[in-house]
C-alpha cells in the first residue's frame, strides 16, 4: 500500500525467543505446525514401509530394518507424540472456529490440558503396542 | 514471505555503555534499541543506567528520564501518559505494550526496550505505521449508510450498543498486530489483528448498512485468513481486548451468509 522503506530503513527485530517473549500461544501454535509436517512425512514413511514388505523380502528387510532400529524408533515415537498433541489440538482449533474458548484463561487451561493429554494418550499407547 | 533472520542493514549491533549515576544506589540498566537515519550505521543497543530512586514508576518515566538527563538525542513517541493515546507503544521485555502503563517493577533484571517488531524504523524507537494506518483506512472504519439520515441522530438500542464493548475501546497502538507472527510474514496483504477488530466493530454495529459490503471486502484468502489463532495478539493487548475473538466472529460470518 504505502512505501515504508524510505531512506533504507532497518527493519526492527522480531523473532519469537531472541526478540519475542515465547509464549504459551504462540509456541503451541508452532508445535501444532510442526506437528503436522512431521506426522505427514512420517505418514509417507509408513507407506515406503508397506511398499517395501509388498516389493521383496530383501526390500522388507532393509525398510524394516530401518524403522525399527533405534532412530527409527525415536522417529515413530515422536510421531506418536505429534500425532495426539495435534488430535488435541485440532479440537481446540474446532473449537475457536465456532467462536468458542477466546478467553486468555480458557485459551492457558486447554493448552495445558492440551499438552497432557498428548503425553498420557502418547504413554497409553505405547503401553497397549508393547505389553497389550 | 516467512522470514527468521533480519536484513544485513537490520542487525543489531553492540552500542554505547553510558556512565551509572553518581551515589545512586537503587540501578537498573536499560538496554535501549537505537538507530540513527543520519549515520547510515546499523541499529545497536545502548546501555544507559537510570536511578530508581528519583525516577517515576513507568516505564515512560525511566525513557523521559534518559531523555531529559543522560542522552537527549534518544527518540520515542509519548504524548497521553496514561494509556489512552496509544503513542508509547513498544516492545519491553519481549511483549508489545504501552510504555506509560507498564511499571519498571514489573520487570526483573535488565529492561531491553525494542521498537514494535518486524516494522520500518524511523528512528530508535519509532516505528513507521503509515501502512498500519492505510489497512485501518481500507476497512472503512466510519458509519456507512444507505438510507435518508435521520433528523436527530442514529439511534441504537441499549443490547445493540452493548455489541460494541470490547472493539470501540482500541486506540491503534499497533502493539497487536505487530506481535502476530503472521502479520510479520504477510502484513503487505494480511490486514492484522487491530484493522480486523475495527473491520469487526463496524460490522456488528446495529446502525450499519454496509454488512455485505464489509464481508465482501474482507472475503480474501490474505486480508482475513491469515489469522492462524496464535493468539498473541490478545496475550499483548494494553487494554485487555480479543483481536483473535472478533477475527474468528468474522470468519462465522463469512460461513453464515453462505448457507
Amino acid at each position: 500500500m504505502a512505501d515504508v522503506n524510505r531512506g533504507n530503513r532497518p527493519l526492527s527485530p522480531f523473532m519469537i525467543g531472541s526478540v519475542y517473549r515465547p509464549q504459551i500461544t504462540s509456541v503451541m501454535s508452532i508445535l501444532h505446525r510442526l506437528t503436522g509436517i512431521g506426522i505427514g512425512l512420517t505418514g509417507v514413511l509408513v507407506v515406503w514401509w508397506f511398499l517395501a514388505a509388498s516389493t521383496s523380502p530383501y526390500y522388507f528387510d532393509f525398510a524394516d530394518g530401518l524403522l525399527t532400529s533405534w532412530i527409527g524408533n525415536l522417529i515413530l515415537f515422536l510421531a506418536l507424540v505429534s500425532l495426539w498433541y495435534h488430535f488435541f489440538n485440532g479440537i481446540r482449533h474446532l473449537f475457536w472456529d465456532a467462536g468458542k474458548g477466546f478467553e486468555l484463561g480458557q485459551v492457558r487451561t486447554t493448552g495445558i490440558a492440551t499438552a497432557v493429554a498428548a503425553g498420557v494418550m502418547s504413554i497409553v499407547t505405547i503401553t497397549i503396542a508393547l505389553w497389550g | 514471505m516467512v522470514e527468521f533472520a533480519l536484513p544485513k542493514n537490520s542487525r543489531v549491533v553492540t552500542g554505547k555503555t553510558w556512565p551509572r549515576p553518581e551515589g545512586a544506589t537503587n540501578v537498573r540498566a536499560f538496554r535501549i534499541y537505537r538507530w540513527d537515519p543520519d549515520t547510515g550505521e546499523n541499529p545497536r543497543i545502548d546501555t544507559y543506567f537510570v536511578d530508581l530512586d528519583t525516577c517515576g514508576p513507568m516505564m515512560l518515566d525511566a525513557l523521559i528520564k534518559i531523555k531529559n538527563e543522560i542522552d537527549p538525542t534518544l527518540t520515542f513517541r509519548r504524548s497521553c501518559r496514561e494509556g489512552i493515546c496509544g503513542s508509547c507503544a513498544m516492545n519491553i521485555d519481549g511483549i508489545n505494550t504501552l510504555a506509560c502503563i507498564w511499571g519498571i517493577d514489573e520487570v526483573k533484571g535488565d529492561v531491553r526496550i525494542y521498537p514494535l517488531p518486524h516494522m520500518p524504523v524511523i528512528k530508535d524507537l519509532v516505528p513507521d505505521l503509515t501502512h498500519f494506518y492505510a489497512q485501518h483506512a481500507s476497512i472503512k472504519p466510519w458509519l456507512e449508510t444507505s438510507t435518508v439520515t435521520p433528523e436527530h441522530e442514529w439511534r441504537q438500542s441499549p443490547e445493540d450498543r452493548k455489541k460494541l464493548d470490547g472493539l470501540y475501546e482500541c486506540v491503534m497502538c499497533a502493539c497487536c498486530s505487530t506481535s502476530c507472527p503472521s502479520y510479520w510474514w504477510n502484513g503487505d496483504r494480511y490486514l492484522g489483528p487491530a484493522a480486523l477488530l475495527h473491520a469487526y466493530r463496524w460490522i456488528i454495529d446495529s446502525r450499519d448498512e454496509a454488512t455485505g459490503e464489509r464481508l465482501d471486502n474482507l472475503d480474501d484468502p490474505f486480508k482475513l485468513y491469515r489469522c492462524h489463532t496464535i493468539m498473541n495478539c490478545a496475550q499483548t493487548c494494553p487494554k485487555h481486548l480479543n483481536p483473535a475473538k472478533a477475527i474468528a466472529e468474522i470468519k462465522m460470518l463469512m460461513v453464515e451468509r453462505q448457507m
